[in-house]
């Protein structure tokens, strides 16, 4: 039963959201949860307690969002009812706006007793709200950097996560990415149950540790040694000095063929291996579909519901979505840090056809507002290619100077989204397709945009749309 | 050893896959480009953890680190002090950015109270206030009277506060940001060509007046005599520079 204090901050929540909706001024999801938190401190409690099938939580740099999605189709499908906070609204007043949005004027949520919460959290709330919401299975997919002006730096998450965990963890069943050193860490460590995800695949392997790398060296400050590497520093990795080692997968990911529209991969748990068309291109993608995987798995959900829902898969919010417009199919990636659009840049070039790129670089707090990070990512995969460019955001210019000394000059640089959606539109031969790489908020500024000109549902038409980043 | 003016200009880039917490990598991306569009043939040795340092150098490039990384490299830095020093009483240039900056320096207060002893090439100490202390972040525009360097923008990020000594200059007099420790206005520290600085952005692309000035000392050196360049337009890099400028005019304080 919920408390009638939880019950009057869920109500004031919900009137917030309300006329904040009514004025126009987008999806107004931060809002209430803001305004219901601060009534009920302890909100985040109740939503798990109201959560009959429990919570599962989805954290790391990249892939929550996506993962998440994934996990909750297959969930679906499993005859579960998922409740999700869908686009990187990932703060506790997410999910409270989650919560607010959910429950009815009792505080419950469930219709029945399959209700269970899917919940992407930000990397570094994570230990505030892990003790709250006793997850039933913890999701942790990668550390990147990240917004160091926001975060700090990549060491101190991943300390907060093995301190939340020494101290909560037996309850909870943990799926970890081992190919990843920093969350592997997390399984050396741990004294409940565990779920291993990795790859197997040297065919998809990059040459070298990329430049967005971060956790190259073991605790012992000896350089790791990488039988391969699939982004970053994750990979197939192992220390000389003290003996550790990427601890064997329980879930594995193997004979991954990339495609310009989606991946084959066969994904193998136990004995048992499903081979599954991703409709979703990228090796990224590949990563999240196997996290989604791994986690249905801890939630005992069957190998042949896994494989039929990632089959029939769509995109989330912003995320690889596509739009028609003008005659010209147009695809919106976001890439928020260097690892992130090291991957989409990885996926653009996986063909050799001419492409058509409007590039967007914000400087928000959302975004980060130092944009140095472009500098790490390997803007230079694109040299020698036939590629139409466009820059656009806040910080245009910064971006258009990353291309230009990666030898590629941009026929316009347009901080105004409305002109370099034109331009970029212009330049993109009809029946071709445009990619739009661009940070957060330039997301929800070019999705705005595409929304309305192909006749798409605006982010606050969909519950629980628009990040609190 | 004396520089021969046949060969190519000598880069050395220290532990640039260790110490490139904020992408200080986008300033050997500059000077590549930079060099090329000027037509001066250059050299590039990247020197990590268990290298040599070749003979010498005409600039030397270092980025900023987390604490961890710092202390990693400290000890084979420390070891390597004695021909950066000599190199810098030669005149090669110097970039040494955040971390790479405090290690340029006599010694870094850790946030636990550990002293990393620096290289002393900067009369600079630093020392990390703590974790209650406010790091200084944001975006900084500062002003140099080193050559012709003039104005400067970049994105700064770093707990530690540097105090000058006696015998330092500053690099630049900060217009908006935080600088060297939020009290007194300087940011950096100049010594002979070596230029210590806080400023990420990456500081070398968007500042094409310091980009300019590091390449032209560099070029001194190696030549043994004073190199002059011919202008030369940066459009991108100007168009960058205003931009942030404009960013941090908006959104930084002012001192």
């Amino acid at each position: 039963m919920t408390s009638l204090r939880d019950r009057a901050a869920l109500l004031a929540g919900r009137a917030v959201g309300t006329s904040t909706r009514r004025f126009g001024r987008g999806g107004g999801t931060a809002l209430p949860g803001l305004v219901a938190g601060a009534i009920a401190s302890d909100l985040v409690r109740s939503l798990a307690e109201n959560l009959p099938q429990g919570v599962v939580t989805v954290t790391g740099t990249n892939g929550k969002t996506t993962t998440a999605h994934l996990l909750a189709a297959i969930l679906v499908e499993a005859g579960f009812e998922p409740l999700a906070n869908h686009s990187g609204s990932n703060l506790e007043r997410g999910l409270l706006a989650t919560y607010v949005a959910a429950a009815d004027r009792f505080g419950e949520i469930a219709k029945s007793n399959q209700a269970i919460g899917v919940l992407e959290v930000d990397e570094a709330e994570l230990p505030r709200l892990f003790p709250r919401l006793r997850p039933r299975v913890a999701t942790f997919l990668n550390l990147f950097r990240d917004q160091l002006d926001r975060y700090g730096e990549v060491d101190s998450i991943s300390e907060g996560w093995r301190a939340m965990l020494t101290e909560f963890d037996a309850a909870t069943t943990l799926v970890l990415n081992v190919d990843d050193p920093s969350v592997a860490e997390l399984a050396i460590q741990a004294t409940g149950r565990v779920v291993t995800f990795g790859m197997d695949d040297h065919s998809v392997a990059l040459g070298a540790v990329d430049h967005a790398s971060d956790a190259r060296f073991c605790p012992n400050g000896n350089r790791f040694v990488y039988d391969a590497i699939y982004m970053g520093h994750v990979g197939e990795w192992h220390c000389d000095c003290c003996g550790r080692s990427r601890p064997a997968p329980d879930v594995i990911a193997r004979e991954i063929q990339l495609g310009e529209d989606g991946s084959r991969v066969t994904i193998a748990i136990g004995e048992t291996a499903l081979a599954i068309e991703l409709p979703l291109p990228g090796l990224y993608v590949v990563y999240n579909a196997l996290a989604a995987a791994a986690s249905a798995y801890a939630l005992g959900v069957t190998h042949e519901v896994i494989a039929s829902a990632l089959a029939t898969a769509t995109a989330p919010f912003g995320r690889q979505e596509r739009f028609q417009v003008d005659g010209r199919e147009v695809r919106v990636l976001l890439a928020k840090n260097p690892a992130g659009l090291n991957e989409v840049l990885r996926t653009l070039t996986v063909t050799d056809g001419p492409l058509t790129v409007l590039a967007m670089l914000n400087d928000g707090i959302q975004d980060g507002q130092d944009v140095s990070w472009i500098y790490d990512a390997d803007i230079e995969l694109f040299a020698g290619r036939e590629l139409q460019l466009v820059c656009s955001g806040d910080r245009a210019d910064d971006f258009a100077l990353r291309w230009v000394l990666a030898g590629i000059e941009p026929r316009s640089v347009l901080p105004d989204t409305e002109a370099a959606l034109d331009a970029s539109l212009a330049a993109t031969p009809e029946g071709a397709r445009l990619d739009v790489i661009a940070t957060y908020t330039a997301m929800l500024d070019v999705r705005e945009v595409l929304a309305r000109r192909s006749g798409t549902a605006s982010y606050w038409e969909t519950p629980n749309e628009k990040g609190a980043r | 050893m004396n520089p021969s003016p046949e060969r190519a200009l000598r880069i050395v880039s220290l532990y640039s896959d260790v110490m490139n917490v904020y992408a200080d990598r986008g300033n050997l991306i500059a000077v590549r480009n930079r060099a090329a569009e000027r037509g001066i043939p250059i050299e590039i040795f990247e020197v990590s953890l268990g290298d040599q340092l070749p003979a010498d150098a005409d600039l030397v490039l270092i980025g900023g680190g987390q604490d961890r990384e710092q202390h990693r490299i400290a000890d084979e830095l420390a070891a390597h002090g004695r021909r950066l020093r000599e190199w810098v009483e030669e005149d090669a240039a110097v970039l040494a950015v955040c971390g790479g900056f405090q290690l340029f320096g006599c010694w870094y207060r850790d946030q636990h109270g550990e002293i990393v002893p620096g290289i002393e090439i900067f009369d600079v100490t630093s020392v990390a206030p703590g974790p209650k202390a406010p790091r200084g972040v944001g975006d900084v525009v500062a002003r140099s009277i080193v050559g012709s360097i003039g104005e400067v923008v970049g994105f700064e990020n770093h707990a530690g506060r540097t105090y000058l000594g006696p015998t330092a200059a500053p690099f630049a007099t900060v217009e908006h940001g935080f600088g060297n420790n939020g009290a007194d206005g300087t940011e950096g520290a100049v010594y002979r060509n070596a230029i210590g600085t806080y400023l990420h952005g990456s500081v070398l692309p968007k500042n094409p007046a310091l980009l300019d000035h590091l390449l032209a000392t560099a070029l001194s050196h190696r030549r043994g005599e004073v190199a002059v360049f011919e202008p030369l337009p940066a459009p991108y890099a100007d168009r960058a520079h205003v931009s942030a400028v404009a960013a941090a005019r908006r959104r930084s304080p002012a001192r």
